[in-house]
């Protein structure tokens, strides 16, 4: 049996005072996808931002393929954030941003090469992205954008796949390309790690689900996850605390 | 006519000059690609401030200017890059705080001089007529220094300009790239203050590549036209300055506000329906 992709134990993440991550353990497998639900502020993105290196824990035990993040060779993770995370209106088109995927891997001195250019082609087939290649990126729509976004962490050709909250605000067809794309990619061994606010399709996406409110409320089969108590709790959570914390996940 | 026309040629110090003016235009429109999309203006315009004390301490030490500008604006640099990623106070109040101090430090210890020093002066407004051999070898040398390091920096720059959290995450170094970037800027600064002056060298980091990214919408392109522009400013803006009798820096700087205002323009003229 292989090392699992993603190991945590007793990971504890604090911004400044307020406590975001209380003693989550969670596994991933490689070839297996684990969805991420919680109310706003559940601390759903500060534990894909940790697991990318991008914040630092308190304490406990963050292991990706048994080393930390930030010490794995360029490339290994690719994150993909929410689409308001960037500034639209840079000069760019789908292509030159697909193709920064290939960037983390390249060095000073390489040319991009036809591996890398087959790569990119590829990325932008498997989002239906081919068309759009020479479109300037602020002439996309919201769907559109999250495919460029997909499409660059394809393009990267990662061991371990993080998306934030990928379906909101998509159209219904892109959702479920995304859905497809993301099953096919598990099916070939990769391990995806993904937020989301859509629980009713739970079980088409993910092997396994966690519910988050800074603790692990429930980990497991998605069906066995949702006819447990811990799914109505969020929905009561969503109505009576959800919006007062709405702003705290960005702090 | 053409006599008229290579006149300023006849004179070894302006031959200097425009090999400066070249040099400097194309360096600073260059990385001003960066400074413009990456919203680095202020912290341009800052970092030239803060050199002048450099400037003074060198001058009162006997030292050269060059070396005592490098240091300070390098630290300075340096420090502006920490303070960005650590403090809890917002960036612009940081930098307000810190640039302004040090330039006020530098004005104050020229001021206590016995003999008001014009020749200090000078780097506030910039005299490109006086860069001397040595100048401008230094000026050549670092300008290829740093023009080596932003070819090798392209990508990760490139990357990290458009989306440094995504660019980490993959495993791009971006404080490094940050720290990196925020040394050359404070290097290129250093090599242009003879040509342009503080005061006005933070008009030749953004006005070019603000006017070419008015023209195009890939960053490649927008990079070369801006150094374009930035090269044909300097080197027309001084040859203006020659025969209308004007200082050298604010002709250039003027040139390169009206050529910005053109390609506004002439995108506005695209834009408009045939």
């Amino acid at each position: 049996m292989s090392e699992p992709a993603v190991r945590i134990r007793e990971l504890t993440v604090c911004y400044e005072r307020l406590l975001a991550l209380d003693r989550v353990d969670l596994t991933l497998e490689q070839g297996q996808a684990i969805g991420i639900v919680g109310p706003n502020g559940s601390g759903k993105s500060t534990l894909l931002k940790t697991v990318a290196g991008l914040v630092a824990p308190h304490s406990g035990i963050l292991e990706v393929f048994g080393t930390a993040p930030r010490k794995l060779p360029p490339g290994t993770i690719a994150y993909v954030p929410q689409v308001e995370a960037v500034d639209w209106t840079f000069p760019a088109s789908v292509y030159d941003v697909v193709a920064m995927g290939r960037f983390p891997r390249m060095s000073p001195f390489a040319r991009f090469s036809k591996r890398d250019r087959e790569a990119v082609a590829g990325a932008l087939e498997a989002l239906r992205l081919s068309d759009l290649r020479n479109r300037h990126i602020s002439q996309l729509s919201g769907g559109q954008q999250q495919r460029v976004f997909v499409a660059r962490a394809i393009a990267q050709e990662p061991r371990l796949l993080l998306l934030d909250e990928p379906t909101t605000g998509v159209d219904a067809a892109t959702e479920e390309s995304l859905r497809e794309l993301v099953r096919s990619l598990v099916a070939q061994g990769m391990p995806v790690l993904m937020t989301t606010h859509d629980l009713d399709r739970a079980e088409d996406w993910f092997d396994s689900l966690i519910v988050l409110d800074r603790r692990v409320l429930a980990f497991g089969a998605p069906g066995e996850v949702l006819a447990s108590g811990a799914y109505a709790g969020i929905r009561e959570h969503v109505h009576t605390h959800g919006h007062a914390r709405a702003g705290e996940e960005r702090a | 006519m053409i006599d008229t026309l290579l006149a300023p040629f006849h004179y070894e110090f302006m031959r200097r000059a425009f090999v400066a003016a070249l040099v400097v235009g194309t360096l600073c429109s260059t990385i001003g690609t960066y400074v413009v999309l990456r919203k680095l203006s202020f912290i341009g315009d800052g970092l030239a401030h803060a050199s002048f004390a450099g400037i003074v301490v060198a001058y009162l030490r006997g030292l050269d200017y060059y070396f005592g500008a490098a240091v300070v604006t390098v630290l300075t640099a340096l420090g502006i890059g920490y303070v960005t990623r650590r403090a809890r106070i917002s960036l612009d109040t940081a930098i307000g705080v810190l640039f302004t101090g040090t330039f006020a430090f530098g004005v104050f210890l020229m001021s206590r001089l016995p003999n008001y020093s014009v020749d200090l002066q000078g780097f506030l407004f910039g005299n490109i007529l006086a860069v001397s051999r040595g100048d401008l070898w230094l000026i050549v040398g670092l300008a290829a220094l740093v023009s080596i390091c932003i070819t090798l920096l392209y990508r990760p720059l490139l990357y990290t300009s458009f989306d440094p959290v995504v660019a980490q995450a993959s495993g791009i170094r971006a404080e490094f790239i940050e720290y990196a970037l925020l040394v050359l800027l404070a290097l290129t600064i250093i090599i242009s203050l003879e040509s342009v002056g503080i005061v006005l060298v933070a008009a030749l980091l953004v006005t070019p590549a603000a006017a070419a990214y008015q023209l195009t919408r890939s960053f490649t392109r927008m990079m070369v036209i801006s150094a374009f522009i930035g090269a044909a400013c300097a080197v027309g803006g001084l040859y203006v300055s020659y025969y209308v009798h004007a200082a050298s820096g604010a002709t250039i700087v003027l040139v390169a506000t009206v050529v910005f205002f053109c390609t506004m323009g002439f995108k506005r003229l695209r834009r408009a329906p045939a």
